[in-house]
C-alpha cells in the first residue's frame, strides 16, 4: 500500500527513485567500563581513520562544487582527527578509566566544546565549537556502526529526504545522483524550494512529516508540478507518474523551442525575460533556458560560502565571470544582502527581535562602509567586461538611495583617477520592496536608473506576515489588489521618469501573475531559469492591447481569489 | 632549542583556517615544537591545543622547537606566518 504526502510543488517535474534520509541518525550509547582497553584504543584509531576517509571526500566534493573556502572548513576536521593531544587524551581516558571508547570520545571532545564555548569574546572560537561537535558526530557515527549521511557522499540516484535543506547542503548535492528532493518545512520562496528551481531537480517542500514518514531506501515519487509525494508507490502509480512525466517532458522540448526565440507578445511587443542566479554556476541554466539577461544576481553567495569576508579580487572574479558570459546583455548585481536570515559567523550582528526589520542589506552596508565599499570596487572592475548594472536592496528612504549612490559615485571617481578603466554605463538602481520605498517611488525615480521589485520581501512587508511562519501563510497573496496597486504605483513612476521597472521575485515567473503584468507595463521580467520557456510561451500568446480591461478589474477587484478568477477567464490561445 | 617571537599581526588572531595551515607545517617536521602565549605553552602540531589558547591580534607569542630538524622548522613556520598574513 502506497502512502501519499502532500506538500508545496517548489520545482516542477517529476522523479522516480530511492529515499535518501539526510537526517542525523541516533548516537547515544551506554556509559560502560571494560576489561579490554586496547581493544577500545584499537576502536578509536580505527573510527578516526574511517571518519578521516570519508571527510577526504567530502572535502574533495566541496572542493569540487563550493571552491577552496569551503573546502576547507573540512579539511580543518581532518586536521582535528590528526591531532596527537586529542587521540592522546582519549586513549589516557580509557586506560585511566577503562571506559569504552565512545564515553572517553564523548568525554574529551565535551571538555574542549566547553572551552571554546566560553571563549565568549571570541566569535570564531565558538564556531570552532561547532567544528569539534560535528567531527565528534561523525567518529561516534562509526563507532556505533551507523550511517552519518552527507550529501557528498550520494552515489546512487535519490531523493534527498531532509528536515530543510542548508545552502552548503544544497551546493554539494551531485546532480548526476540527486534525482528530486523533499523536505518537512519551506515554502515556495524558501532556500531549498529556489534551489531545487536553479538546478532543476523537481522538489517538493513543506511537507510537514516526510522525515517521519518515510525510511531510508524507500521508493518515492516527487511530483514537483502538483506538490505530491508517494511513498512506496504500487506499480500502477509508478506507470501513471511515467506516463505525466512523459508529458511534461513533452511540454518542455515545445518551450525549448523557444529558447533563441525573442520575447513578443501577439501583438508585436516586447519584454525581457531575465534570469535570477546565485552563483556563477548557475549561468549555464540561464543560456540554456534563453535568459535575455540576469535580473538580479544575489551576492550573498560570496559572503555565505566563506570563512572570512571575501576579497575584492575573489569578487572581482565571479561577477567578471558572470558579466561577461552573458556576453552583452545586461546583468543586474544586487549588492550584499545580508541579515535577516542571512548571517555569517564571521561578522557577528547584533542578536534581534525582529531580523526582517533589523540591521541587514543596505543598512549593513552604509553603516560598515569598508565592506560595501570593496564590493562596490570589485563592480567597477567588471564593468568593464559587459554590460553591468547595480541595485541596492531594502531602500526605504530616498536618503539611503542618495548616500549609496553617493559613495558608488566616489569609488568610481576614484577608480577613474587612478588610471583604471570603467564601463561608463552602468546604471544604479533600487530593489522595490519596503511599502514607504512605493509610497515615494515617484522620488526614487528621479535618482534610480531603475526599479526591481522584490515581491517576496513586498508581500511579507505589506501584509506584515513573516514568509517563514506557516501559521501565517495565507496571507501570502501575491494577486491581492492592495499588492498589486503597490507594483503599479512602482512601474508608472518609473516610467514617468523615463526609467525601467523589472521584478526579480517569484511573481514574475507566476502564469497568473504575468498577464496582469505585462498589462501593467512591466519592462522586465526575472524569474528562475527554468520558468523562462514557459513564462515566453505565455507571453506570445498574450496580446497587450487588450490586457488594460483585465488590469482595471484586478485593480478593483476585492480579493486574492477573484483575481485569480479574473486572470482564468481570460481567453488565452494555444 | 630554536625560538622566535612573533606579534600577531592578522585582525581575527589565529583562527581556523591559518591555525589549520601552522599546524599542518608543524607536524612536517620531527622535533617536538610548542607555542607559548600568556604563560601557556601548546604543542604546535594539536589544533585543539593551538585553538585552545584563543590567540587574538596584536598577541606576542613564542613558537620553540627542538630536536633534529629544528631549525628548518622554525624557518618553515615563520614563512607560513608571513605567507598567511598572520604576524610578523
Amino acid at each position: 500500500m502506497s502512502n501519499r504526502l502532500d506538500g508545496i510543488a517548489a520545482s516542477n517535474g517529476i522523479a522516480i527513485a530511492k529515499a535518501y534520509l539526510l537526517v542525523d541518525p541516533d548516537l547515544s550509547f551506554e556509559r560502560e567500563n571494560v576489561s579490554d582497553v586496547d581493544h577500545e584504543i584499537g576502536k578509536v584509531h580505527d573510527s578516526f581513520s574511517e571518519s578521516a576517509q570519508e571527510l577526504k571526500v567530502i572535502k574533495q566534493r566541496a572542493l569540487e562544487t563550493l571552491g577552496q573556502e569551503e573546502a576547507e572548513v573540512f579539511e580543518a576536521h581532518i586536521t582535528i582527527l590528526n591531532d596527537p593531544e586529542l587521540i592522546g587524551a582519549i586513549e589516557q581516558k580509557i586506560r585511566d578509566e577503562k571506559l569504552n571508547a565512545e564515553s572517553a570520545v564523548k568525554d574529551v571532545t565535551d571538555m574542549y566544546i566547553e572551552m571554546f564555548e566560553q571563549m565568549t569574546d571570541n566569535a570564531y572560537m565558538q564556531e570552532r565549537a561547532g567544528d569539534v561537535r560535528d567531527v565528534t558526530k561523525r567518529v561516534l557515527s562509526h563507532l556505533l556502526g551507523v550511517k552519518l549521511p552527507s550529501p557528498a557522499l550520494i552515489d546512487n540516484q535519490s531523493v534527498v529526504v531532509a528536515h530543510d535543506l542548508t545552502p552548503s547542503d544544497t551546493a554539494q548535492l551531485n546532480r548526476d545522483y540527486v534525482k528530486g528532493f523533499v523536505t518537512d518545512i519551506g515554502g515556495r520562496t524558501s532556500h531549498s524550494a529556489i534551489m531545487s528551481r536553479t538546478l532543476e531537480i523537481p522538489a517538493v517542500v513543506g511537507t510537514e512529516s516526510v522525515t517521519a514518514d518515510v525510511h531510508d531506501g524507500d521508493m518515492l515519487i516527487v511530483d514537483g508540478i502538483h506538490g505530491k509525494v508517494v511513498v512506496n508507490p504500487t506499480d500502477e502509480e509508478v506507470k501513471e507518474y511515467q506516463q505525466m512525466a512523459d508529458r511534461f517532458a513533452k511540454e518542455q522540448a515545445e518551450w525549448k523551442l523557444l529558447k533563441d526565440a525573442d520575447t513578443q507578445t501577439a501583438d508585436g511587443h516586447h519584454v525581457d525575460i531575465a534570469a535570477n542566479i546565485g552563483t556563477p554556476d548557475d549561468l549555464s541554466g540561464v543560456i540554456d533556458n534563453g535568459g535575455e539577461a540576469v535580473g538580479l544576481f544575489r551576492s550573498e553567495f560570496l559572503y555565505m560560502n566563506s570563512a572570512e569576508l571575501p576579497t575584492e579580487d575573489e569578487q572581482f572574479e565571479a561577477y567578471k565571470k558572470v558579466v561577461e558570459g552573458m556576453n552583452g546583455r545586461q546583468v543586474v548585481i544586487r549588492t550584499m544582502d545580508i541579515g535577516g536570515d542571512k548571517h555569517l559567523p564571521y561578522l557577528p550582528l547584533p542578536e534581534e527581535m525582529n531580523p526582517f526589520l533589523g540591521y541587514r542589506a543596505i543598512r549593513i552596508s552604509l553603516d560598515r562602509q569598508e565592506i560595501f565599499r570593496t564590493q562596490l570596487r570589485a563592480l567597477l572592475r567588471a564593468s568593464n567586461y559587459g554590460k553591468l548594472a547595480i541595485m541596492f536592496p531594502m531602500i526605504a528612504t530616498v536618503d539611503e538611495f542618495k548616500q549609496a549612490r553617493a559613495i558608488f559615485d566616489e569609488e568610481k571617481q576614484k577608480m577613474v583617477e587612478a588610471g583604471n578603466s570603467v564601463a561608463d554605463n552602468i546604471e544604479v538602481g533600487m530593489m522595490m520592496e519596503i511599502p514607504a520605498a512605493v509610497l515615494i517611488a515617484d522620488k526614487l525615480a528621479k535618482y534610480a536608473d531603475f526599479f526591481s521589485i522584490g515581491t517576496n520581501d513586498l508581500i511579507q512587508y505589506s501584509f506584515a506576515a513573516d514568509r517563514g511562519n506557516e501559521h501565517v501563510s495565507y496571507l501570502y497573496q501575491p494577486y491581492n489588489p492592495s499588492l498589486l496597486r503597490l507594483i503599479k504605483q512602482v512601474i508608472d513612476c518609473a516610467h514617468a521618469e523615463g526609467k525601467w521597472a523589472g521584478m526579480c521575485g517569484e511573481m514574475a515567473g507566476d502564469q497568473i501573475a504575468v498577464p496582469i503584468l505585462l498589462g501593467m507595463g512591466l519592462d522586465e521580467f526575472s524569474m528562475s531559469a527554468t520558468s523562462i520557456l514557459q513564462t515566453r510561451s505565455l507571453i506570445k500568446r498574450l496580446d497587450t492591447s487588450k490586457l488594460q480591461p483585465l488590469v482595471d478589474a484586478a485593480l478593483d477587484a476585492e480579493s486574492n481569489e477573484a483575481v485569480i478568477e479574473l486572470v482564468n477567464q481570460l481567453d488565452i490561445k494555444d | 632549542m630554536e625560538k622566535r617571537d612573533f606579534k600577531v599581526t592578522a585582525e581575527t588572531g589565529i583562527h581556523a583556517r591559518p591555525a589549520t595551515i601552522l599546524v599542518q607545517t608543524a607536524s612536517k617536521f620531527s622535533s617536538d615544537v610548542t607555542l607559548q602565549y600568556e604563560g601557556k605553552s601548546v604543542n604546535l602540531k594539536s589544533i585543539m591545543g593551538v585553538m585552545s589558547l584563543g590567540v587574538g591580534q596584536n598577541a606576542d607569542v613564542t613558537i620553540s622547537a627542538e630536536g633534529q630538524d629544528e631549525k628548518e622548522a622554525i624557518e618553515a613556520i615563520a614563512d607560513t606566518m608571513s605567507k598567511e598574513g598572520l604576524a610578523d
